[in-house]
Parts: C-alpha cells; structure tokens; sequence
C-alpha cells in the first residue's frame, strides 16, 4: 500500500487548533534572526552606516565587539599560523555564546545556508520526492571536520575556505557572489533530488563543529509532555535531525533531547499539536514517563 | 536503534571514501587556487603569500575599512584564493594611508601590525617591464609615473641618458629604486600607455637574489673601514732598461733622451707615416 504523503497535510491540526501564525512561530522567529543579522552585515556596503564590519568568519561590531568564527581559526591555526589575541578573543566569545544556547543554534538561527537547505527540504517535501540517503551516513560530516584540519596542516592553508557554502554564501552577499551562486545552487539540488537533508545534517562540518560546541549546552529541547504524544510522526517529518527525537520522546531515560545535533530550531515545538516539546536547560528533570 | 557490526563499517567505508574524493579534489583545486597571479597585489603589512594563506579567515574588515575602491575580496572570478583580500594596481592602486586603517583592522595577523610607517610598506615592486612601449624611452617627455608616485622623488626618480637615436637630444626616463618603492601602484594606474609599461610586480617575481658567497669587496669594505683581504700591490712591470711600456704606443718603446723630441711638432713629424697605415 502506498504511502500518505504526510506533507500534504503537515501541521494542519495545529493550524485549525491554533492558527497559521501560532504554528510557525519559531519559523518566523528564525526567519527574521537570520534576515536581521545578514541585514546588519549589509547596512554598511548598502546604506554605508557601519554597525556591523566583517563578515560571519570575523566581524566587528559597533567597533567594540570582536566576533570570530572558531572553525576557521582553529583551521588557521593548523594552517600553521600563531593565533593573534583580537581573533582569539572573538572566538572566545562565539564559543561561550554557542556553549551555552547551543552549538548548532549557529545553524537554524544565524547561517544563511539554512534559508536554502530548508527550501529545498520545502520542496522535497511538497514535490513528494523520496530518495534514500544514498549511503550518506550523518557522520560523514565528522570524516570532513577532520579532513579540513588535516588538509590545513598538510597545506599550510585554510583549505576548506575555497568551498565552504556557508562562508561562500554569506561573504557573497556582501562582498560580491559572481559565479558563487552556482554552488549554492549546487547545495540546494542536492539537497532536493540527491540526498534529504543532505548538506546540513549530513555533511556541512561547520555544523559539525558547532555541534561539537555545544555538546554540554544549557538550553535544550525537551519532550515534557511525551506521555501525551499522539504518534503522527510530524515532529520526525519536520526535524532536520530526525535521528535525535527518538531517545528523548520513546526513551525510557531522560525527556530531554541531549543530541548536540539538535539546532533548537524549535520547529517540533510548533508543529506538535498537544504541545509535548518546550525549551528547557538541560538540566530540568523529567517528570512523565514515554508512552512507547 | 542499534546498528549492526556490518551497518557500521559500511557507513564508515563510505563515509571515508567520500571524504578522500573531497580531499583529492580539494588540494588539487586549492593548489590551483593558492597560485597567485602576479596583477593581483595584497594589502600593505601581507604576511608572505604562503603564511597570508594561513593566516587570513576572509573576514573583510580590511576591505571594509579601505576608505577608496581600492582593496575587494576575491570571488570564484578572480584568480586570488576565494574571499583574499587583493587589489589590482592597473583599476585602483593604494593610496597609502598614513594610518593604515587596512592592516588595523585585520584580526587574525594576516595584515602584519608591524608595519606603522606606510611608507615601509613591501606590497610589491613597481617595474619597467617595457622600455620600449615607455614613451620617455623613445624621447618623448613624459614622466607620468614619476609625478603621482606618492615616495615623492624617491621612489621613482628621472634619469637623463643620451637619446642615441638622435644623437643630439635627452631621453628623461624613469627609474624605480628597489629601496623606496612600496609596490603601491599608482604609477601603474597612471601610465598613459594603452597596457601599462610600468606594473607593481609581487615582489618574488620583480627581485632576483645572488648567492650568499659573492661579497661585492667595495661595500664590505665600506662596512669594516678597511680592506678584508691584503691590499692590492701596486703592478710594476720587470722591463729591460732604456725601455717603457705603453700599449698606445704598441708595446715596448725606447725612451727617449733626445731633447729635440721634447717639441710636440717633431714628434710626430718623426713618426713613420707607413707605421700609421699598417696600423689600420
């Protein structure tokens, strides 16, 4: 027997029960978090009024705030170079901020990539188009995190610079794309015909790498009220980390998504008509058992 | 879920398989891709090209903080390594700021903070790379390059040679002096020539570099206040008497006591005419 399409009627309990907007929240929060923040970048070049200098690799803010991306200098210095105390210190605290929100927050909430990749996974979606992963394993992404320090150190240097998507895309924007969009255009086929979710979850190792990050992070999404799950399966529909909610909603330990691949992107929160997930700090003990 | 002994090696087999594709590709491209070309110069204070490419994330606060059009981040059009700051002197050279503001706001060390004079500046070396395009080496009056180059006088000065074609005129042609040039550019950018005949060459390309070993005897020294090695003994040839040396003179020639030849006149009336012919 065929399969529903479960995106032809995806979060449509929700939006009778508590309205279209309500069922996007989170979406429009990241939405304009993103937008916002790649607005700030581009206040300067466009209307010349300089808040924000830099790009997503190293910025400065108001010329008081440092921010460095710590990906890029830990490959830096690999690379071979002695890191220099302003690059430091931004990284420093990029880190502390990913360490406590958590790492991947970087990923559904500030990276420009991610408009992209869930467009494609949008249209996937819509388009009812099934692939497997096509032997794309989700920890392809560490082997690539390893091989982009390694090659730094072999090379002498930041190698992964001349095709990371995320800095290509973002530095674009600002600075000048020219034939950049066709790799971005690259990341979003992909995404939608070859693999689901295939660069973000699978192989970006910038992800990895804030993931990494935010292994121990504080703020965590948690499956409170798992004993009230209706199973329909929406939140694995919509998570771009499906492979993380099991644990926490069908588990018998913990309701709290301890996987630091979870982006906190809050769409479960949205999408779950009886309201299981909440944000919660990852310390918050459980009180309602899985109904498996 | 567990996963199978089988499962796992499989993924990792492909996992590894994938990342060694990237890999290869990777250095292959980046080896491509780190090559500098020689139009595209770095700012002042860049580290040399293999530690800038270490060292620079790609941020663009340097090309933020440029107040002219000077400096970009290089996209998959150009030929610099993807997101490296460069400018291209021919569009656009450095105006040499006196604070520098490009190499105070690199974070990383890319841009050397070393450097506060920007006239200490190395971004590369401004070189005649054709005489014969150079219209001041053809005669005409030119000196271009020498008017806006910002090392007033220094840099560039103007040389006066003999204009052998006409025989009679000056050429005034400019000359680059390796100590003062910066490799700012604006001489490039100000050549009145179709292609520019003077261009700011990375430093690699524009400079040779002779052995260790050759000490040139006149600058050492200069540099010790005294001769190295035992001073010249003054050549004084063993010749049999009555005879000098004098090579005009085709080699060996008596001396002459005669006082009578002191008169420059009888000199030459007694030399032998047919002397003179065979000589030509």
């Amino acid at each position: 027997m065929k399969k529903p399409n479960i995106c032809k009627q995806i979060g449509q309990d929700v939006i009778n029960s508590r309205g279209w907007f309500s069922a996007n929240r989170f979406l429009f929060l990241r939405r304009f978090s993103q937008l916002s923040i790649l607005f700030l970048f581009l206040l300067g070049p466009w209307f010349d009024s300089w808040v924000v200098k830099g790009n997503l690799t190293s910025s400065l803010t108001l010329d008081i705030l440092p921010l460095t991306d710590p990906f890029v200098l830990l490959q830096s210095f690999f690379a071979g170079h002695s890191l220099a105390k302003d690059a430091l210190i931004g990284a420093l605290i990029v880190v502390l901020f990913y360490f406590a929100v958590g790492g991947r927050v970087f990923c559904s909430w500030v990276c420009p990539v991610n408009m992209v990749t869930d467009a494609a996974s949008w249209l996937r979606c819509k388009l009812n188009i099934k692939t497997k992963s096509g032997g794309v394993s989700n920890k392809t992404r560490y082997w690539l995190l390893a091989m982009s320090l390694i090659l730094a150190y072999l090379t002498g240097t930041i190698v992964w610079e001349l095709v990371n998507p995320v800095s290509i895309l973002h530095r674009g924007i600002i600075f000048g794309m020219s034939f950049g969009w066709g790799l971005i255009a690259l990341v979003f086929l992909f995404d939608l015909f070859v693999v689901k979710n295939g660069w973000c979850s699978r192989l970006c190792p910038v992800g990895a790498f804030y993931g990494l990050i935010g292994e121990g992070s504080l703020l965590r999404i948690n499956a409170d009220k798992r004993d009230e799950c209706t199973d329909c399966l929406e939140c694995f529909a919509v998570c771009p980390e499906s492979q993380i909610i099991n644990p926490a909603l069908k588990g018998e330990g913990s309701s709290i998504v301890l996987d630091s691949n979870c982006t906190n992107c809050g769409r479960c929160i949205d999408i779950c008509e009886p309201k299981v997930f909440s944000y919660s700090s990852r310390f918050k003990k459980n009180t309602r058992p899985s109904n498996k | 879920m567990a996963i199978s002994r089988r499962d796992f090696l499989l993924n990792s087999a492909r996992a590894a398989t994938t990342t060694t594709l990237v890999a290869a590709g990777l250095v292959s491209y980046s080896h491509y891709s780190y090559s500098l070309p020689a139009s595209a110069i770095r700012p002042p204070g860049a580290l040399e090209e293999k530690d800038f490419n270490a060292a620079c994330v790609r941020c663009g606060l340097c090309v933020n903080d440029c107040p002219y059009p000077t400096l970009s981040l290089a996209t998959l059009r150009d030929d610099a390594a993807l997101g490296t700051p460069f400018f291209t002197a021919r569009k656009a050279g450095c105006e040499m700021c006196e604070d520098i503001p490009c190499v105070k706001a690199c974070p990383t060390g890319a841009l050397n903070k070393n450097l506060t004079k920007i006239e200490d500046a190395k971004m590369g070396l401004a070189r005649i790379v054709d005489t014969k395009g150079c219209i001041a080496y053809q005669g005409l009056r030119c000196e271009v390059c020498f008017n806006v180059c910002p090392i007033s006088g220094k840099a560039i000065t103007v040389e006066m040679r003999h204009n052998d074609r006409s025989g009679k005129h000056a050429l005034f042609v400019p000359v680059v002096n390796y100590d003062h040039c910066t490799g700012c550019g604006k001489c490039e950018e100000a050549c009145i020539t179709e292609e520019a005949v003077i261009k700011v060459l990375p430093l690699k390309l524009a400079t040779g570099k002779r052995q260790d070993h050759y000490k040139l005897g006149w600058e050492e020294k200069q540099k010790h206040g005294k001769s190295l090695v035992t001073p010249d003994v003054d050549h004084k040839y063993n010749l049999p008497e009555g005879k000098k040396y004098d090579l005009q003179g085709e080699g060996l020639i008596d001396i002459k006591t005669d006082s009578s030849l002191d008169n420059a006149l009888d000199t030459l009336n007694s030399m032998n005419p047919l002397f003179d012919i065979k000589r030509k």
